[in-house]
């Protein structure tokens, strides 16, 4: 048949059913208009701690940003506090150097990662498996050691002194309770939170699934691959420039763990706890970890990583795929027993 | 024997019309020379699709078939020779390239998205197609016309039922046909096969073919069979390939009544071919 | 003693440390493709058998170091029944995640028995100072690590090139489903393997104490070593391993000697440009 006889076809077989199906995957959920009613919350019911809540906000943000790349295309990373740390040390210097302002702070920290992003992309959408990993620790670790050495510039061991925010859009000031911080970290995350719905739901969202599930065989329909993926990379980093900016603003203060491998593994941890490909998953992982980390404040640092330990191996190997997927799970099955226990009563 | 002798000469004749690169071919190829290390696995290959051709390319296991799609798709890179597709030389183009102008393969072993519904699958090629899947800012959902080819094409190919399902929930027949879908929504010029019934049972692999027969005359197609009846029956012309070379190339007629090929094919394996 | 030997001779030792600390993980994932990065959380629970056998127990320096062997070997032989076996078809990522986890468990039980100081260890008499040399000044716990080590790596390579054994491991590597056919048994092929690689590190560690000290911090600080080690080598490659070995030992004392300020940045840099320029590693064979 011809590409006319398949349109033709296409005509008669009532694809109104294919375009419902799509957008029955994009519609909201009754759930999640009532998860983001939910984080307006902590104003009200526990305003002692909102400066946690800005910071479960902003790991939020960053956890979303590893899940495009990692959760929807299949990228591993092993150093994406590399970015996060560029636009914390870039929103610190430009407020060194003068500049408070912290909506502008916030974009030219989102280029300066989105930079640094798009020029490590090209090596990234080349490799994969271990390489990759290998790649990403050593860039990671190589970006740390740089700040490190680069203490004319970084501050180095001690971190960058004398950071200053101005208030958020001249009239809010950055309290000690942490009310602007939340309000500008919850903002920030929802509107950010939006735009990687848009992208998820869009046709390169498709084709970025399509290259997490076989990215071999993407060139065969057509895909130009590496592009796709520069693309997100370069994304993600700015995203993840975005919430380090957030956090340099905030807390007025940045230093090299803002860079570190353990940054890097602790937002790991976040997305897999909560579940990878899911675009709540580093939202949910970013709440779980954050007030157990707080919790446990107490613990010296060396222990509360036995119990973060403990908690990757259990859930690698019993719930692979996140506490939204343990949810998705337990759903499905008191539906199905819920369906059981009516066939069984009607006779 | 001067049957064998006129197979001969159509083989010649036909490398030097894919050499002069004649009008009226739709891929072609020539010199091509592959090798792993001591291994050759394509030795001066040369073929020529006319277009519209129905073309079947057999031999042996281990003769370099499915090598040969992947140097003429750009999955693997010749040592030497020259690819064109039309008038175009292609030799140097990446893969996706090649599919964005009409050259197009399926696998033998099923190679697809387990994750994405068949309709997604099948939406995701015609948007790569269309050069629409790098826009980030707009819905799927607004490319309406996109998904109703999509699902046009799933629909001729008897898949319009299952194409919500994860494909990897499809039965193996039906993920096979969504091989020749996801080809198929790339509007190919020229379609290799690689396989297309491999582990299909028999009277599906009929269906399967009798749709491949069916597509338009457009779509120039190059398949690898095992089965002769199958090849016998729906090929134009077919092509033996032994050890990364050609040992000849002719018409059904023509191949079936080669000595050489009953003696190092045909006659081992399947006995002598029935003509379909 | 001129600086150039003096580094040259550090580096070799350092090189040696290393090279037992990685062998094992560089088999093990060319035959598994089992990524653990708990590999140096092995060479941490050998150094700090060594250290408990000689300060609570006052065990000889040389009668512990085959103790710290076999904890190494035991070690790893029980966390592959546990864990590692279940992800041996995983994607790499999950392997990631679940051996990353196994290092903090072992980084914080560590800090908890130990603390997080530095272990102190007195070196037998006989194994400390130096000795004069035509001009160099060698130091004989240097000198002992190079010779011990080199004839570690001898026995190894004998055992991999000569034996049963070896035949299968280097099989297994190269084609592993050809393994299977062959009727080799590569799930205990692989058990063995990993044994043998946790004792390496585990001897590794404890022969290291001496010269880059022991804190909990050493499972994560030397994997990324034993890491650059394993893909600048190319994986299951053992003559590959050393060389790397060699000459990250040499480049790392090279560039702490010249350049203090920007030798870890180097190296990191290094290690890229090797993995970009050959994904597969200098003597890989994929």
């Amino acid at each position: 048949m011809t590409s006319d006889s398949i349109a033709a076809a296409a005509r008669e077989t009532a694809p109104a059913g294919a375009r419902d199906f799509l957008r029955g995957q994009i519609r909201w959920r009754w759930s999640e208009i009532v998860f983001w009613l939910a984080t307006l919350l902590p104003f009200v019911l526990a305003p002692d701690y909102l400066v946690l809540a800005s910071q479960v906000a902003i790991s939020a943000l960053f956890a979303l940003s590893l899940d495009l790349i990692l959760g929807f295309s299949g990228i591993v990373s092993l150093g994406h506090a590399a970015y996060f740390g560029v636009g914390a040390y870039t929103a610190g210097l430009i407020s060194v150097w003068g500049w408070g302002e912290p909506l502008t702070g916030l974009v030219v920290a989102g280029i300066a990662a989105g930079l640094v992003g798009y020029v490590t992309s090209f090596v990234i959408a080349r490799f994969r498996h271990l390489a990759l990993i290998m790649i990403t620790l050593g860039f990671g670790l190589l970006l740390q050691e740089a700040a490190n050495s680069a203490g004319w510039l970084t501050g180095g061991f001690n971190g960058l002194q004398g950071i200053h925010t101005w208030p958020l859009l001249g009239k809010f000031e950055f309290d000690l309770y942490g009310y602007t911080a939340y309000a500008y970290a919850l903002a920030g995350l929802f509107l950010i939170f939006l735009v990687a719905r848009r992208i998820i739901h869009s046709p390169f969202g498709l084709a970025l699934r399509g290259i997490r599930e076989n990215g071999a065989r993407m060139p065969a329909i057509g895909a130009p691959t590496h592009s796709h993926i520069r693309t997100i990379y370069t994304i993600a980093a700015i995203i993840a420039g975005i919430a380090g900016a957030m956090l340099t603003q905030s807390t007025e203060t940045v230093s090299l763990e803002a860079l570190g491998f353990q940054r890097s593994a602790d937002v790991l941890v976040m997305l897999i706890l909560g579940g990878t490909g899911k675009l709540y998953g580093g939202i949910i992982g970013a709440v779980v970890y954050m007030v157990a980390r707080d919790q446990f404040a107490g613990l010296n640092p060396q222990y509360w990583y036995f119990w973060i330990g403990l908690l990757l191996i259990a859930v690698v190997m019993f719930l692979p795929n996140g506490i939204l997927g343990g949810l998705e799970l337990l759903a499905e099955s008191a539906k199905a027993q819920w369906a059981k226990s009516k066939w069984a009563k009607t006779p | 024997m001067g049957q064998v002798e006129m197979g001969q000469n159509a083989v010649s004749e036909t490398i030097t019309a894919g050499a002069g690169n004649a009008d009226g071919s739709a891929l072609s190829a020539r010199g091509i020379n592959k090798s792993f290390g001591s291994l050759v696995v394509a030795a001066d290959v040369a073929i020529n699709l006319p277009a519209g051709v129905r073309y079947a390319l057999i031999g042996p296991n281990g003769a370099g078939k499915t090598t040969l799609i992947n140097l003429l798709t750009g999955m693997l890179r010749p040592d030497a020779g020259r690819i064109f597709l039309g008038s175009d030389d292609i030799t140097a183009l990446p893969p996706e390239a090649r599919v964005q102008r009409g050259l197009v393969r399926t696998y033998q072993i099923n190679s697809l998205f387990p994750q994405l519904s068949a309709l997604e699958a099948v939406t995701l090629a015609v948007c790569e197609r269309r050069r629409i899947a790098r826009t980030w800012w707009r819905p799927l959902t607004a490319y309406t016309e996109d998904i109703d080819e999509a699902h046009g094409i799933l629909a001729t190919l008897n898949l319009a039922a299952v194409c919500y399902r994860p494909t990897r929930e499809l039965a193996y027949g039906q993920q096979r046909l969504l091989e020749i879908a996801l080809a198929l929504a790339t509007r190919p010029k020229v379609l290799l096969l690689d396989e297309p019934a491999a582990g299909v049972p028999r009277e599906e692999s009929r269906d399967l073919f009798a749709a491949i027969a069916g597509l338009s005359r457009d779509i120039t197609v190059l398949f690898i069979e095992h089965d002769m009846e199958l090849v016998f029956r729906f090929a134009s012309r077919i092509l033996v390939l032994v050890g990364g070379r050609v040992l000849v190339e002719g018409t059904p007629a023509e191949i079936a009544a080669d000595e050489r090929v009953r003696a190092v094919y045909l006659g081992k394996e399947h006995g002598a071919p029935r003509h379909g | 003693m001129p600086p150039v030997f003096g580094v040259l001779f550090d580096g070799i030792a350092y090189g040696m440390l290393l090279f037992l600390m990685s062998v094992g993980l560089s088999v093990t994932l060319g035959m598994m493709n089992f990524v653990n990065l708990a590999h140096c959380s092995f060479a941490m629970l050998g150094g700090y058998v060594t250290v408990t056998l000689m300060n609570a127990l006052g065990w000889p320096f040389f009668a512990t170091l085959p103790v710290a062997f076999i904890a190494g070997a035991v070690a790893s032989i029980v966390l592959e029944r546990l864990f590692f076996r279940r992800f041996y078809n995983s994607n790499e990522l999950n392997q990631c995640l679940l051996t990353i986890g196994i290092v903090f468990v072992s980084i914080a039980a560590a800090a908890y028995i130990y603390g997080t100081d530095q272990q102190p260890m007195q070196l037998p008499p006989y194994l400390q100072g130096s000795i004069h040399f035509r001009g160099l000044d060698l130091a004989v716990y240097r000198l002992f690590l190079i010779a011990a080590a080199a004839l570690i790596t001898i026995v190894l390579v004998v055992t991999l090139e000569w034996t049963r054994f070896g035949a299968q491991v280097r099989a297994a590597v190269n084609n592993q489903r050809m393994a299977r056919g062959l009727g080799i048994d590569v799930d205990t092929l692989f058990g063995f393997t990993f044994a043998l690689g946790g004792g390496l590190a585990g001897l590794g560690g404890a022969l290291a104490i001496a010269m880059l000290g022991l804190d909990p911090s050493f499972a994560l600080t030397y994997l990324i070593y034993v890491l650059i080690v394993v893909s600048v080598g190319g994986l299951g490659s053992i003559a590959g391993s050393f060389a790397a070995a060699m000459l990250l030992g040499v480049a790392d004392m090279a560039g702490e000697y010249y350049i203090p300020a920007l030798s870890s940045v180097l190296i990191y840099l290094v290690m890229l440009v090797m993995i970009m320029w050959r994904p597969s590693g200098l003597f890989g064979r994929r």
